[in-house]
């Protein structure tokens, strides 16, 4: 037996977690046999997209071609590098979410873990599905399949409050894609005639500015998933959910799938050099600064620990396309490695939310005083995450804001440089506060009698978030493969 | 006047019409469903003579080849106008049947009358 | 099997006439059930074939009685009705079986016979319109599923069916007069009946005589936008198909108004288009203005209504505004889109209102209220209700989504870039109205009306399923769908002048 071609490899890397859907529902009767099936998807996916990453940094592009929908019109997959990224960050952080899970939905005593582990599995298919799309049409498709496979997640508890939840989450994600996402796709095609990503882009010198202006902000704003500002509603509703889903699909598989597509579409469908003859950049500039400001601001008074995460998450996912609005290599490529960056900061962040909650049932940052002496390796966890967020050596989060203020000094865009200080003391101001409290506050004894004394939580979510947490450090220490990936998206 | 010289020649066009609007008319005015199937049936009726009128040619006789005769009126439009009818006849005694039903379920043939027995279930 | 090949045509058309007959005949449904399966199985059969012989050696002429045309009545297949022949004769087909339980349980006894009678007669006028090349014997084909359509409806379990059934006969016959109208002016001015002549002799006609021409023109139209619902000719659709039994349902809202459409475009493009200036008139404007208020009114209605057949009937006054809107395009992409539209719609309608007429068949219920938690008791039935229901919306990955690619491709290429927003913002209405089922059915407690409620038999499921898969199927691979639509939309206006 020969070793799959690369080819091969690309079209089991989207088939495995569909495969494992199907899979895992069989198991239905046997909780450890359908857990172990999650595991072992997770991992197998895994193994495919590092057997990939060997040609792909070796300068091949495999691609595998299902079918033509329309002439023109074709449902393909390749393995490009900033989509590597973001497959290798999806698919290593699905293993270690899976742990998380089987510890938190069992703790927990959620009902229906067998449909959450398919909607799962079906999420991290379609993410894998837009990270390989070869074109914006087949990024399109599983863009759609990733909102609709992940609404039964956000619905999970099934009360009113998740109900509502879900239906702001399928409105505003299905409607802006719709909306303005999909007419902006169809008016790409109409323009350049193709819809597939090319380095340099497909629209250059095809179309005015005007006209570039207008696709860019249908696309930038038809993109909800990358929750920029005014549409960011669903983010912060969709925190409803089970914490697994909201640190996998919430800060990693969605919202990531969000600015990784408008980072390819300003790479390889605009094309850097298109963008800043048009001079695209400072209102973007501003857009994303706007998010980033305002979210941040609004995050410093939400007293919920998921809620302040999760506008967190909508001020750093526009570090990324700060970071594309920027339009120096260097930012596009700080851009990239935030998608990593961010994506293993923010899981910790969440895993540690997950893991109070499992361990105390406390939700609010006002009770969290002194709870670092009962579980210092949750707390520890968070402390990194929360300086990665900020952006302090040594976490990771601190290479990609790094490179992303280096662009951003080089072409001189002195807007997006302000931002960056102003928001780094504004992170500084949501996230200090939790640590300190945690650790050195005395805990309200009596002050909760509903909550008992208690300690860590079970090992599988400890095991968790203490591996991500290694890995934001670890990724400081060597970013060379994202760092290699980010660069190789630059070349032509 | 020259207009109405022209109008004139072509009465039967404005008969016709008038026809035409009148079962028109009958059919949206009249709530009560059996005066509404009888201006449908004025209605059709009126596209009747619409197709025959102009069949007919001032000294043609009927279609049969004689050497006699040099102007035949044509035969095509009686022929379609013969199924018209048929549909026409189909079509009201389909309507009066359902009439029939409608004053069983209802008591009433009255359209008003039944929007308002509807609205009290 | 070398004799029966020339005649297909013939008996396209002839065999559910003599089918209807027999079943008149019939006093037991379940015998009439048989006999309409056998004669909705042969359907397809022919129409592939006439297709197939299309495709491969061109424009099929059948000279009825051997009367030459444009004399005699002349079938004439092309690769358009060709197409819609298929179309309607596949939905027949697949949605057959589920009748027999349907009908079974909604209509009594004596009456279940004469119901399989009118839809073969419905059949009959459906597959006539769609194959005469003679435009007074469409008129005559137009009446006879007309006519069945009224008895149909009016078989419905609620007696506001008899209402409906009249209110649609009544605009019904307005709309098959004013199209007879048309075409007696265009009689008057050509001198035929059989339409490809008289696209010949019409441009002989304008400029000439082009008030006369218009006035055809104008009462063709109107005529048969009365059939096919056209905004705001739609009054009589929502009542009809809401108090219709629910297989009538499902079958009329996949054909019926898709036949008309059919008639539509003969009429615009291969009489009116092939032989006058069209272009110069206003009346891609019209109908562009009519479809897009369709889109969103009938939508916005069928958000708001609580009737689930009535919801979706709005619906189909929205979509046909699609199909309408390729039809007001006008141009390649346009065109297809439209085309495509009405397959993708037949088939996801039609599992639509069968989904809905099997929950009717377990639970009775019809409130959106009612329906609550009955995805949890009817699992497949509803997944095909969800199916069908993200192609209405048009979701990619679904049929619906390839109509509306290929309709605003051709809004942007006759420079209508608003209308592309347009399309999609409607989208988004028919995803609140087809949301609320879902969030309903899914989402919400079993209400007790529903308690032993369970999928049906196979015989039923069978067919929902597989016009929900095709939902997906067409959404994916469109070589038969958009690739037959391009070819279609090409030979048109490859025609137009």
């Amino acid at each position: 037996m020969t070793a799959p071609s690369a080819e091969t490899l690309v079209l089991l890397a989207v088939l495995v977690p569909f495969i494992g859907a199907v899979i895992i529902p069989l198991c239905h009767a046997v909780p450890n046999l359908r857990e172990a099936v999650t595991l072992a998807t997770a991992g197998i996916l895994f193994a495919i997209v590092c057997a990939l990453l060997t040609p792909v940094l070796g300068g091949a592009r495999p691609e595998a071609h299902i079918i033509n929908v329309t002439p023109g019109l074709a449902l393909a997959f390749k393995a490009e590098p900033l989509g590597m990224l973001f497959a290798l960050v999806a698919s290593s952080l699905w293993i270690v979410n899976s742990i998380y899970s089987i510890g938190y939905m069992r703790a927990n005593d959620e009902p229906r873990q067998t449909g959450f582990y398919v909607c799962f599995a079906v999420a991290i298919g379609s993410a894998i599905g837009i990270a390989l799309s070869k074109n914006l049409f087949t990024l399109f498709l599983f863009y759609e399949a990733l909102t609709l496979s992940t609404y039964p997640l956000v619905i999970h508890k099934g009360n009113e409050e998740a109900i509502r939840a879900g239906r702001l989450y399928l409105v505003l994600l299905l409607g802006t894609s719709l909306v303005l996402f999909l007419p902006a796709l169809i008016g790409t095609y109409a323009l350049a005639g193709t819809l597939d990503f090319t380095p340099g882009g497909i629209l250059g010198g095809k179309v005015g500015a005007g006209i570039i202006a207008l696709l860019l902000a249908m696309f930038v704003f038809g993109i909800g998933k990358a929750a920029v500002m005014p549409f960011h509603f669903w983010l912060p509703a969709a925190m409803v959910a089970p914490t697994p889903v909201s640190a996998l699909l919430h800060a990693v598989a969605v919202v990531k799938a969000g600015v990784f597509s408008i980072l390819k579409v300003v790479v390889m469908i605009f094309g850097v050099e298109a963008l800043s003859a048009a001079g695209q950049s400072l209102w973007l500039t501003l857009a994303a600064g706007t998010t980033i400001i305002a979210a941040s601001l609004v995050a410093l008074r939400q007293d919920n620990l998921k809620r302040r995460l999760a506008y967190s998450t909508v001020s750093q996912l526009s570090y990324v396309i700060l970071g594309a609005a920027i339009l120096a290599p260097i930012s596009l490529i700080g851009a990239a490695i935030h998608i990593a960056a961010h994506a293993v900061s923010k899981i910790t962040l969440f895993f540690a939310a997950g893991s109070i909650h499992t361990a105390s049932h406390l939700t609010e940052v006002s009770q969290l005083d002194g709870i670092g002496r009962r579980m210092p390796w949750t707390m520890g966890a968070f402390a990194i995450g929360a300086i990665s967020m900020i952006g302090i050596p040594p976490a990771v989060g601190f290479v990609s804001k790094w490179f992303i203020l280096s662009g951003a000094m080089q072409t001189g865009n002195w807007i997006a440089v302000a931002i960056i200080i102003v928001s780094t003391i504004l992170n500084a101001g949501y996230f200090l506060p939790i640590v300190y409290r945690a650790f050195f506050r005395e805990p309200h004894v009596g002050k909760h009698h509903d909550a008992p004394a208690h300690g860590e939580a079970p090992w599988p979510i400890v095991l968790a978030l203490t591996v991500t947490a290694a890995g934001t450090i670890l990724l400081f220490l060597m970013p060379n493969v994202p760092y290699a990936l980010a660069t190789m998206m630059m070349e032509r | 006047m020259a207009t109405l010289i022209d109008l004139a020649q072509h009465y039967n066009y404005i008969v016709t019409i008038f026809l035409m609007m009148a079962g028109l008319y009958i059919v949206i005015a009249r709530g009560n469903m059996v005066k509404k199937l009888i201006g449908l049936s004025i209605f059709q009726t009126s596209v009747y003579l619409l197709y025959i009128e102009p069949g007919k040619i001032i000294g043609g006789t009927a279609p049969i080849i004689d050497p006699a005769f040099s102007v035949y009126s044509n035969p095509l439009p009686h022929v379609l106008i013969l199924t018209a009818i048929v549909v026409g006849v189909a079509t009201l005694a389909l309507g009066l049947a359902l009439v029939v039903r409608i004053n069983e379920a209802y008591g009433t043939v009255e359209e008003e009358e039944i929007v308002e027995k509807d609205r009290d279930v | 099997m070398k004799a029966v090949w020339p005649h297909l045509p013939a008996l396209q058309v002839v065999i559910p006439l003599i089918g209807a007959l027999l079943a008149g005949f019939m006093r037991r449904g379940t015998t009439a059930f048989a006999l309409a399966l056998v004669v909705s199985w042969l359907m397809p059969v022919i129409a592939v074939c006439m297709l197939w012989q299309v495709l491969s050696s061109g424009t099929i002429s059948y000279h009825l009685g051997g009367w030459e045309p444009p004399w005699g009545i002349e079938y004439r297949v092309d690769a358009l009705n060709g197409f819609v022949l298929v179309l309607v004769s596949v939905v027949g087909a697949v949605i057959m079986p589920f009748a027999r339980r349907s009908v079974a349980f909604e209509i009594a006894a004596p009456q279940r016979a004469w119901f399989y009678c009118m839809y073969l007669l419905c059949l009959t006028g459906l597959l006539g319109i769609a194959i005469t090349g003679d435009a007074f014997n469409a008129f005559v084909f137009l009446e006879i599923s007309s006519l069945s359509t009224y008895v149909l409806i009016a078989l419905g379990p609620d007696r506001r069916a008899l209402v409906a059934a009249f209110q649609y006969l009544i605009m019904g016959t307005i709309g098959a007069t004013f199209y007879v109208i048309g075409v007696g002016l265009l009689y008057l001015l050509t001198g035929t009946l059989n339409m490809a002549d008289m696209a010949v002799r019409l441009a002989e006609a304008w400029p000439g005589q082009s008030p006369a021409v218009i006035a055809a023109l104008t009462f063709v139209t109107v005529g048969v936008s009365l059939k096919l619902a056209l905004f705001p000719l739609h009054a009589w659709l929502p009542n009809a198909y809401a108090y219709a039994p629910s297989w009538a349902t499902a079958f009329l809202a996949a054909t019926a108004t898709k036949v008309a459409i059919y008639l539509l475009i003969r009429f615009l493009f291969s009489v009116f288009g092939a032989s006058i200036d069209v272009r110069a008139l206003p009346l891609s404007d019209i109908l562009m203005a009519l479809s897009v208020a369709a889109m969103f009114i009938a939508s916005t209605v069928a958000v708001f209504e609580r009737n689930v057949k009535r919801m979706l009937a709005y619906s189909s006054v929205a979509q046909i505004g699609y199909i309408t809107l390729g039809i007001a395009l006008a141009n390649q992409a346009g065109l297809t889109g439209g085309l495509v539209h009405i397959v993708n719609h037949a088939l996801m309608k039609a599992a639509l209102f069968l989904a809905v007429g099997a929950v009717f068949y377990r639970a009775c219920p019809m409130n959106l209220t009612d329906l609550a938690g009955i995805g949890r008791r009817m699992p497949l039935t509803m997944t095909a209700f969800t199916i069908a229901g993200f192609g209405l919306v048009g979701t990619p990955g679904t049929s619906g989504f390839i109509s509306k690619w290929y309709l605003a491709i051709g809004a942007i290429e006759r420079g209508w870039w608003p209308l592309v927003i347009a399309i999609m913002a409607s989208s988004l209405l028919a995803l609140l109205y087809v949301g609320r089922v879902l969030e309903v059915a899914w989402l919400r407690k079993p209400s007790p009306a529903i308690a032993d409620a369970s999928d049906p038999p196979l015989s039923m499921l069978l067919p929902l399923l597989v016009l929900a898969l095709a939902t997906i199927y067409f959404g994916i691979d469109t070589e038969w769908t958009a690739g037959m639509a391009s070819t279609v939309a090409k030979a048109l206006l490859g025609g137009v002048r």
